[in-house]
C-alpha cells in the first residue's frame, strides 16, 4: 500500500507501512545510521499525521517483515487474539491514542489483541506525558520468591559487577546494596568471563547469600541461555534463565538463539522446579538498535524492531524484561533526550503488550548523556510505574565501564513518590533492621547481623 | 562519610559504602564521580600515536602491518561504526597483493574507544599472547595495526588473509573506574556477515586491577586450540578451562 499526503504544496509519498512508521519516528541516531530517519522535521510530522490515519487493522494485513522469512513475524500472527482484539478493532492509529488516553479501565486484558507493531505505532504519535499516562494503568505482577509489579511497589536489580568475577568483590557489593535496601527484582550478576566453572561458582555464591539471610529474592548470573541449560546439566542452582533478545530472527541468530532454543531452556528450567509459583523463570534483556547493530533490521526502525523483542519475550512469561536503553551507544541514541524518550517508549509499549517492564537506566561514556538525564529518565519511570530498576554501587558498573542507577538513587525515588520494595522483601528488610518500618533506611542498619556476619558469607571469602 | 563496612573496598573498585545523606551522596563522593565522568569523557577522544605503537611492535621482533578503516575521523567512528568494521581501498589491496602464506592466527589491534588502554597495555599484552601462542606452534601472520577500528573489521582482514582464526584486540570503551581496560575478540573461519554469535570474548585485560596479561594469553590459547580442533567459535564453543592452567 502506498501512503501519500501533500502539504503546504509540497507531496510526500511513502513506498509502504515500514517505512511510513520509521519516517514518523522520533529522531534518533539508531534510524540516521540505518537511513530511515526522515529527511526533514516537516516529512516526520507529515508521517506521523499520515500513521494517525492508517487502520490498526492495516498491521495485521501488512507484516512488516514477511512471517515467511522471520519467525518472530509468524509468532506475531499466531499469538494475536481477535477476541481481545475486538473492542478496538475499528480504529485507526490517531484513534486508538485517543481511546487509550480518554479509557480509564484496566489495560491488562487488551494485550493479547495488540501487535507490536500497532503499538509501535501508536506510541510514535504519543508525547512522553502520554507514554506515562498510559502505562501507569498497565500493571504486570509476577513471583517467584517474591511479588514484583504491585502498584506502589519499585524493585530493583542489584547488580555487584566486578571486572574479575572476584567473589569477595562481589560478595562486597551485594552486602552494600542490601545495607542500601536493593535487590527484590534479582540479584544478578553479569560474569566477566563464561567460563562454565566460574559461573557456576557465582550461581553457587549467590544460593548461598540467599539461603543464609533467607533474602525472598532470586539470583542470576547473565550467561548465554545454551550455558544456563549447561550447568543446570551439571546440578548448578539456576534461578532465572537470562538472554538477551531482539525483534528479529536474523538478529536474534546473531545472539545465537531461536524461539526453539528459549523454549527448550525454560521447559529445563520448569523442570528443575525452583519456582514453587510456577512459570515466571526468565530474565530477558533488549534495547532500542540491537537490531541494526546485527545488521538484521529489515528496514524496519529501532523502535518497532524493539516492540518485536517484546512479543518474543511474552511467549515466555518472563519474571523481568530490562529494556538497556542507553546501553551499546551513541550511534543509536545520541544524547539524553534521545535515551530519555526511549526509555519511555520501551516502558511503555512493554507494559501495553503485558511484561513486566523494568528499565537499565543508563549510558555510556561517549554518548552525550549524564547523571541529570538518567535522574530524569528515572523520575519519569517511577511515575510511569515501571516495575524495577538497576542498583549498582554508586552507578558506576565496574565491569561493563558504563552508567546507570545507584542504590541511592533508588531510594530517592522511594523518597519522593513514595515508593516500596516488593512487600515479602521490605518486611525482610525491616526484619533485618535495615528499614525503619517507614520506607527508609533505619539508622541502625549497621548493626544488623547481615554486616556482622560477612565474613561467614562464603567458603570463597576465606 | 563512609560506611562502617568501607573497609570491604579492599576487594573491589565498586563505589561501595560511600555513606548517604538524605537519599543522596555527600558531596566529596559526588564530586569524585564527576571527576571520574569527566576524565572518561576525554579519554574517548585521547588520540592514539599508531608510529610509536608500531616501533615498539618491530621491537618485540614481529612485523606489522599498518592499516586504515573508512573511518575519517574520532567524530564519524563514534556515529558511523559500519564504516570502522570495513577496510579502505588501499588497506585491502595491501592484504590482497601479499603472498598467501599458512595462517592460522592473524591478530588485529585497534584503538577502539581507548587508545589509552591500548597504549598502557597494548604491547605487553601483545607480548604475552605470542609467548602463549610460541609454546603451542601456532603460525602467526602480521601484526595488523588500525586506528579506529570495530570488532567485525576481523572478519575481513581474516578472511582476506586467509587465517583460520581471526583475533582482534580492542580498546573497550572507558568507565569511571577505568579508562584502560582491553578486549579480544576471536572468530573461527572469519567471513565478511559472521555474526556476534560466532565471537569469543576476552574482557577487562588491564594491569593491576582486571584480568592479567598472562591469564589473558592463556585463556586466548586455550580457545584458539579449541576452535581449530572443533572447527567453531563464538556460542557453540563453551569456555570450559580447568583452572590450573592458569596456575
Amino acid at each position: 500500500m502506498n501512503y501519500f499526503a501533500t502539504v503546504r504544496g509540497k507531496g510526500f509519498n511513502f513506498r509502504d507501512l515500514r517505512t511510513l512508521m520509521a519516517k514518523a519516528s522520533p529522531m534518533r541516531s539508531a534510524d540516521v545510521l540505518a537511513g530511515l530517519a526522515a529527511d526533514s522535521e516537516v516529512e516526520r510530522a507529515v508521517a506521523q499525521r499520515l500513521l494517525a490515519e492508517v487502520p490498526l487493522r492495516q498491521f495485521l494485513e501488512e507484516p512488516l517483515i514477511p512471517p515467511e522469512i522471520d519467525e518472530v513475524s509468524q509468532l506475531i500472527l499466531d499469538q494475536h487474539d481477535t477476541l481481545a482484539f475486538a473492542p478496538i478493532a475499528g480504529l485507526t492509529v490517531g484513534e486508538f491514542r485517543d481511546w487509550l488516553l480518554a479509557d480509564t479501565s484496566d489495560l491488562s486484558r487488551l494485550s493479547a489483541g495488540l501487535t507490536p507493531e500497532m503499538v509501535a505505532a501508536v506510541c510514535k504519535i504519543m508525547r512522553n506525558q502520554d507514554l506515562i499516562a498510559v502505562a501507569r494503568r498497565c500493571r504486570v505482577v509476577t513471583r517467584f520468591r517474591n511479588t514484583i509489579g504491585l502498584p506502589g511497589r519499585l524493585s530493583t536489580r542489584l547488580q555487584p559487577n566486578h571486572p574479575t568475577d572476584d567473589p569477595r568483590g562481589i560478595a562486597a557489593s551485594i552486602l552494600d546494596g542490601l545495607l542500601y535496601g536493593s535487590g527484590d527484582a534479582v540479584i544478578g550478576i553479569n560474569p566477566a568471563t563464561d567460563n562454565l566453572g566460574n559461573v557456576h561458582t557465582l550461581l553457587t555464591l549467590l544460593d548461598e547469600i540467599i539461603n543464609l539471610y533467607k533474602i525472598p529474592t532470586q539470583s542470576c548470573v547473565l550467561t548465554h541461555v545454551t550455558t544456563s541449560m549447561e550447568l543446570m546439566r551439571r546440578g548448578a542452582p539456576v534461578d532465572l534463565v537470562f538472554q538477551s533478545i531482539a525483534g528479529t530472527e536474523a538478529a536474534n541468530r546473531s545472539f545465537g538463539i531461536n524461539l526453539a532454543m528459549l523454549r527448550e531452556a525454560k521447559a529445563m528450567a520448569e523442570s528443575v522446579g525452583r519456582n514453587r509459583f510456577g512459570s515466571n523463570l526468565m530474565y530477558f534483556e533488549t534495547g532500542q538498535g540491537s537490531a541494526l547493530s546485527a545488521n538484521a533490521h529489515h528496514g524496519v526502525d529501532a523502535q518497532t524492531c524493539e516492540a518485536r523483542a517484546y512479543a518474543v519475550a511474552r511467549e515466555f512469561s518472563p519474571l523481568l524484561v530490562n529494556t538497556v536503553v542507553g546501553f551499546i551507544g551513541p550511534e543509536y541514541l545520541y544524547d539524553g533526550k534521545q535515551i530519555i524518550r526511549s526509555g519511555l517508549e520501551d516502558h511503555f509499549c512493554g507494559k501495553l503488550l503485558g511484561l513486566p517492564m523494568g528499565c537499565d537506566i543508563c549510558y555510556t561514556n561517549h554518548a552525550e548523556a549524564d547523571q541529570n538525564d538518567m535522574d530524569n529518565l528515572l523520575t519519569l519511570l517511577g511515575v510511569a510505574g515501571c516495575n524495577f530498576i538497576m542498583g549498582i554501587p554508586g552507578a558506576d558498573d565496574v565491569m561493563l565501564a558504563y552508567q546507570s542507577t545507584s542504590f541511592h538513587d533508588a531510594l530517592y525515588l522511594r523518597q519522593v513518590l513514595g515508593l516500596k520494595p516488593a512487600p515479602e522483601f521490605e518486611a525482610w528488610l525491616e526484619q533485618m533492621g535495615i528499614f525503619d518500618g517507614q520506607n527508609r533506611l533505619a539508622g541502625s542498619r549497621t548493626v544488623t547481623p547481615l554486616l556482622s556476619n560477612f565474613h561467614g558469607l562464603s567458603g570463597a571469602l576465606s | 562519610m563512609n560506611d562502617p563496612w568501607h573497609t570491604l573496598r579492599r576487594f573491589t573498585q565498586a563505589r561501595i559504602a560511600q555513606g548517604i545523606v538524605g537519599c543522596s551522596l555527600p558531596t566529596s563522593a559526588l564530586l569524585d564521580f564527576q571527576l571520574s565522568h569527566a576524565a572518561a569523557r576525554d579519554a574517548v577522544n585521547h588520540p592514539w600515536d599508531v608510529d610509536s605503537f608500531l616501533g615498539g611492535i618491530n621491537t618485540l621482533g614481529l612485523e606489522a602491518l599498518c592499516l586504515s578503516t573508512q573511518t575519517k575521523s574520532r567524530e564519524q567512528y563514534l556515529q558511523r561504526p559500519d564504516k570502522g568494521r570495513c577496510l579502505d581501498e588501499l588497506s585491502r589491496q595491501v592484504l590482497y597483493s601479499r603472498n598467501k602464506e599458512q595462517i592460522d592466527v592473524v591478530l588485529i589491534m585497534t584503538n577502539g574507544l581507548s587508545s589509552v588502554a591500548m597504549d598502557s597495555h597494548g604491547l605487553l599484552l601483545l607480548e604475552a599472547i605470542t609467548v602463549a601462542y610460541k609454546s603451542s606452534s601456532l603460525r602467526l601472520g602480521p601484526v595488523c595495526v588500525v586506528p579506529n577500528g570495530r570488532v567485525a573489521l576481523a572478519d575481513e582482514i581474516g578472511a582476506l588473509l586467509n587465517a583460520r582464526l581471526s583475533v582482534i584486540i580492542v580498546g573497550e570503551r572507558p568507565g569511571l573506574s577505568a579508562a584502560d581496560s582491553l578486549g579480544v575478540y576471536m572468530t573461527y573461519a572469519p567471513r565478511i556477515g559472521n555474526t556476534d554469535a560466532g565471537r569469543n570474548c576476552i574482557s577487562n585485560i588491564r594491569h593491576p586491577d582486571g584480568l592479567s596479561y598472562r591469564a589473558a594469553a592463556i585463556k586466548l590459547d586455550y580457545l584458539s586450540h579449541q576452535s581449530l580442533q572443533h572447527k567453531h567459535s563464538g556460542i557453540v564453543l563453551k569456555d570450559d578451562m580447568p583452572q590450573h592452567l592458569l596456575d
